[in-house]
């Protein structure tokens, strides 16, 4: 089974990373594997183990996402690529999938595994405009994928419950965090990680025109932010004070 | 005036309530088509007809039920062929993401995702996007035609107009080639008394409540006050309460009366979620965590001891009057 997992660089969510001026992220700023993608990662080496086959990775960012490829890699995926191209800086969601569709479509992979959201973005997008690109059909917000030769199941998490999803390869899933706890690379993986390839392409690469972006941010500002209220030490009265304060919201 | 479309997103044969919030501020920006698909799509139509829509298309075809995602993705993308509104509003959940997302790449438009405002703007539309875990707020203009807009839940307040709508039959022909990510069943888990998303009274617990034994604790005060229980996502993942009872960006958006905050330290991932409530109290051990620079009320000590006394209290009052 040919698996591909997309997998995007973002900036450290443990580190408190302060925008520049012009609302970037400062080029030096820590930036890691987006945590979403490492559990699509994880369920794309469970799934290969237990069915053979190949995962690739595929990237579209900075030359420095190779990073986020090669860490990746040394869990044990097979290699990588990277789309990369001065005209993709600051992409959308539409050109970011129409550049990963070009590679994928390359690849003729039976799995495509996304996460549901990045830790930046957070348009959860890339992952529909890539299964309509492709001409998948998706199985979204997976918590657990089960394969069975051609036939893949997956139950969803739903706002309150689950579904169970069927659908026949080749197909593109989205994964949640409860997918998978991603493991940690080894010694001999990291090592093994050095030689795998990890491509690199260009939008001319790829035969993909950047065109005019979909969307453009006009300005970006602080979000609002609520006044601090009152703090108290719980010296005994607290429980008085909350009712206190039920009451006077009339919830009591 | 600019021609809006509202897609009414259908789960179980009922309708959404984010379309309804939605068509508080779609009505403002122009004529409102609301779309339905599904079972229960006419009654769907007929209600947010109350909420403002001039028209709706609605269509009852199990195959919306059946099949995530790609037959609303055909049903729409041809009656976008006739009508072609300026902007086509969804909210923000699963299904209407899943749809959205292969809409916009289907009529080659992009799209902007997770808004929790939209407007109109020199001729275009704008909206609201939250980034970097709510930190930071983005004005982002639409430059395609139609536009395309997903609507956070809860960033608006429904209300009726008392309209009505001039409902149409959509016609359609699913294809087999959509026939593809099949529903196989639903299960619902939530047996929550009263939901999440309409309480009056939220209590969220998060690691500070310690484990999933502690959990029942915010139940009994949930249950003095007539609220629900919600989580912070790293209980969530941790296992001790079901996705359902997520508050926060990847999971649901709230906007009680009152939000008790126990345990939860306040990041920006959870806080998008609730910060729009009209009262915050939190619970905090550590007088620092960030929660407390946004509470109304922040209590700094053990919630395992001020809960059970706060329900008994809660109890005790309304025993009195
Ligand atoms: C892409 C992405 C999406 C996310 N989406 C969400 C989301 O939708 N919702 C969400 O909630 N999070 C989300 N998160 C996670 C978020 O960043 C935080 O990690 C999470 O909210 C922390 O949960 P917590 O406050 O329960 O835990 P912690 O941050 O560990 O805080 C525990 C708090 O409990 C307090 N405490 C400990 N013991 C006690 C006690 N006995 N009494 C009182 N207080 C005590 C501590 O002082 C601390 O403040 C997301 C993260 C990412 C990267
Ligand atoms: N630049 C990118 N490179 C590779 N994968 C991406 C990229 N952007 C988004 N994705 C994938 O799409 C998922 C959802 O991201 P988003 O649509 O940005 O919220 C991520 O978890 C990734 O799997």
């Amino acid at each position: 089974m040919k698996i591909v997992v997309t997998v995007k660089q973002v900036p450290d969510p443990n580190s408190s990373h302060v925008l520049e001026a012009d609302n970037t992220l400062g080029r030096d700023k820590e930036v890691v594997l987006d945590p979403g993608d490492e559990c699509g990662i994880e369920e794309g080496l469970q799934l290969k183990e237990a069915h053979g086959g190949e995962v690739v990775l595929v990237s579209m960012g900075p030359e420095r996402a190779k990073d986020a490829i090669r860490k990746g890699l040394s869990m044990g995926a097979d290699r990588g690529i990277l789309i990369t191209d001065e005209s993709l800086s600051g992409a959308d969601a539409y050109l970011t999938a129409r550049a990963l569709a070009a590679a994928i479509k390359a690849e003729q992979a039976d799995l495509v595994i996304c996460g549901t959201e990045s830790y930046d973005g957070s348009t959860g997008m890339v992952p529909p405009i890539l299964a309509e690109l492709l001409g998948l059909p998706q199985l979204t917000f997976a918590k657990k994928v089960e394969v069975d030769g051609s036939k893949v199941k997956v139950n969803r998490q739903t706002a309150d419950g689950h579904m169970v999803l069927e659908a026949t390869t080749p197909v593109l899933i989205t994964v949640t965090a409860a997918i998978a706890e991603p493991r940690y690379a080894s010694l001999k993986g990291i090592m093994a990680a050095r030689s795998k390839e990890v491509k690199q392409l260009s939008l001319g690469d790829l035969g993909v025109e950047s065109g005019e972006r979909a969307e453009t941010i006009e300005s970006m500002a602080d979000a609002e932010a609520r006044k601090a209220g009152a703090v108290i030490e719980d010296d005994g009265t607290a429980v008085d004070q909350i009712v206190k304060f039920l009451a006077d919201a009339k919830v009591l | 005036m600019a021609k809006l479309w509202v897609y009414g997103e259908m789960s179980e044969g009922k309708l959404n309530a984010t379309a309804a919030e939605i068509m508080a501020r779609a009505r403002e920006l122009g004529d409102v088509t609301a779309i339905t698909l599904g079972a229960g799509a006419k009654a769907a139509a007929a209600l947010l007809g109350k909420h403002g829509a001039k028209s709706a298309y609605a269509n009852e075809d199990s195959v919306f039920d059946e099949f995530l995602a790609e037959p609303a993705t055909d049903a729409l993308a041809d009656l976008y062929e006739k009508e072609s509104p300026d902007l086509i509003l969804f909210s923000f959940t699963s299904d209407s993401r899943d749809i959205a997302g292969r809409l916009a790449a289907r009529l080659g438009v992009g799209l902007i995702s997770n808004a929790s405002e939209v407007g109109a703007k020199n001729g275009g539309f704008t909206a609201k996007v939250p980034y970097f875990g709510g930190a930071k707020v983005a004005s982002v203009r639409a430059n395609a035609t139609p536009a395309i807009v997903l609507i956070r839940p809860k960033s608006f307040e429904a209300s009726e107009t008392g309209g009505t709508a001039e409902i149409k039959e959509l016609a359609v022909s699913i294809g087999d080639a959509s026939k593809r990510a099949r529903v196989v069943e639903r299960v619902v888990e939530a047996s929550e008394k009263v939901k999440l998303e309409d309480a009056k009274v939220v209590i969220s617990g998060g690691r500070g409540m310690g484990g999933p034994d502690n959990f029942p604790l915010l139940e009994e005060l949930a249950g003095a006050l007539g609220g629900a229980v919600g989580a912070s996502r790293a209980v969530v993942d941790a296992g001790w309460v079901p996705y359902s009872m997520q508050v926060g960006q990847t999971g649901k958006s709230v906007r009680p009366g009152v939000y008790i905050a126990v345990g939860i330290s306040g990041a920006m991932q959870h806080t998008v979620g609730m910060k729009t409530s009209k009262v915050i109290i939190a619970i905090n051990k550590d007088a620092e965590a960030p929660i407390m620079k946004m509470a109304d009320l922040g209590v700094v000590g053990d919630a395992l001891k001020i809960v059970p006394a706060l329900t008994a209290a809660v109890k005790a009052k309304k025993g009195k009057s």
